[in-house]
């Protein structure tokens, strides 16, 4: 007979249990001719059934209630969490004066970082897209070239998201400052002249990853989120509803999970 | 959103016990499944089709990643459950109680990367491509550590003392 090779990838499929029975069968007549190797075998066999016994308790515990899927899902139905700690504190910073810049210490060092994103996203947004001069730094006939600048300067690698199926094309971009560092800031318009800005920089080490939590500030809306020690945020003149598969499209481009 | 309570409800069980499994603390553990189910709720309609299980060890096993990675830059230790260790004599050890007591403290001695790769595979049930996937790997680096893994935890298992023993005959060498 002419049997392929016994590898050791065969042999973990074989404790594993996922060879073809044929192939199944060719492994365990080699084992019987092999004393040394099926004895290592039977050793990684009892491995995985002392493993599995001695982790299957685990599964068989009640759900704590915080793991409790549909609780989870109601509450992020109504989580206004966020959206309200930026209204409010636009509202005390608005008051303006020492009162505000101690509120906003506190805020800095509150752990929500979305916050400040999206706070930076909306001042770019209120800044440039009213612009009828120069918008855009570099525009977006040149994406190449502002892929590169901001990528540099953000020492990570930036992409531009591609917002033609939600009717938006790119005008272009600029680095914006913020306090956090340098942020990349890239415009979008549609056939109406509607305006949408996506903000992105990199986060700080406690906010590496933040589920997408909507954001307003006047009637500036949009969405925040941030994977991966990345922070997005897309704002616009426009109804949250229309913003949101926007947002999700953003975030799918920059991070297919 | 109810086909996802459908689809991912039977699996929070399983996620508990990867993460358990990992971070070897409960109140550790079942925080990032929950913050693993929130990003799920979040993302059902952004996931791009395929298995919902390996979709969501990938999403729970980053987490777990970012955890050690914070806890190891602030220079705290993800703490492991030495408890006993000394109890468990030769005469004890023949008890299957004790001996799936003592995996689990074997298996807390194997590096994460290891550790991730043979929970997968061996407990968890994902094939090999979707271990892969989760961990962001080749299916190559996949077999490799998952061989590494089990005869790492097998040294454990037959403590320093037996390693003179010439009955393990690996077939390759290690990479």
């Amino acid at each position: 007979m002419n049997h392929r090779p016994i590898t050791e990838d065969d042999l973990h499929a074989y404790v594993d249990r996922v060879l073809e029975p044929e192939r199944q069968a060719e492994v365990a007549a080699y084992l019987g001719d092999h004393p040394d190797v099926a004895k290592r075998v039977a050793a990684f066999t009892d491995q995985r059934d002392l493993l599995r016994a001695a982790l299957a308790p685990i599964a068989e515990e009640p759900l704590p209630a915080e793991l409790n899927l549909s609780r989870i899902i109601e509450n992020r139905a109504r989580r206004p969490s966020v959206a309200r700690w930026a209204m409010a504190a636009m509202l005390l910073l608005s008051i303006g004066g020492l009162g505000g810049w101690a509120v906003r210490g506190a805020l800095q060092a509150s752990p929500e970082g979305l916050v400040a994103l999206a706070q930076e996203a909306t001042a770019s947004y209120n800044v440039y897209a009213p612009d009828r001069v120069r918008p855009v730094e570099v525009r977006a006939s040149d994406s190449a070239q502002l892929v590169q600048w901001v990528s540099d300067r953000l020492h990570r690698p930036v992409k531009v998201p591609d917002l033609a199926a939600s009717g938006y094309r790119l005008m272009g971009g600029r680095l914006v400052a913020t306090q956090h560092g340098p942020a990349a800031m890239f415009m979008y318009d549609d056939d109406h002249g509607s305006r949408l800005v996506v903000l992105t920089r990199p986060m700080s080490s406690a906010d590496q990853n933040a589920p997408m939590t909507s954001q307003s500030q006047g009637d500036v809306r949009g969405f925040a989120w941030a994977d991966d020690g990345v922070g997005y945020s897309l704002v616009g003149h426009a109804a949250p509803e229309s913003l949101r598969p926007i947002a999700n499209e953003v975030r799918r481009q920059a991070r297919p999970i | 959103m109810k086909d996802m309570l459908l689809q991912v409800e039977p699996l929070i069980p399983a996620l508990r016990r990867y993460a358990r499994a990992l971070v070897r603390n409960r109140a550790n553990a079942d925080d990032l499944v929950q913050d693993c189910l929130e990003r799920a709720v979040s993302r059902w309609y952004q996931r791009r089709d395929g298995d919902v299980r390996a979709w969501l060890f990938t999403i729970l096993h980053n987490l777990a990643v970012n955890q050690f990675r914070q806890s190891a830059s602030r220079g705290r230790h993800v703490p492991i459950d030495e408890t006993n260790e000394d109890n468990f004599g030769e005469a004890a050890a023949q008890e299957q109680k004790l001996m799936v007591q003592d995996v689990l403290n074997k298996l807390a001695r194997l590096p994460e990367d290891q550790r991730a790769v043979l929970l997968l595979v061996a407990v968890e049930d994902l094939s090999y491509a979707d271990a892969a996937k989760v961990l962001n790997i080749p299916v190559g680096t996949v077999m490799s550590r998952l061989s590494r893994a089990r005869e790492r935890l097998q040294q454990e298992i037959e403590g320093i003392a037996d390693n003179i023993s010439t009955n393990v005959v690996p077939l390759r060498s290690e990479k």
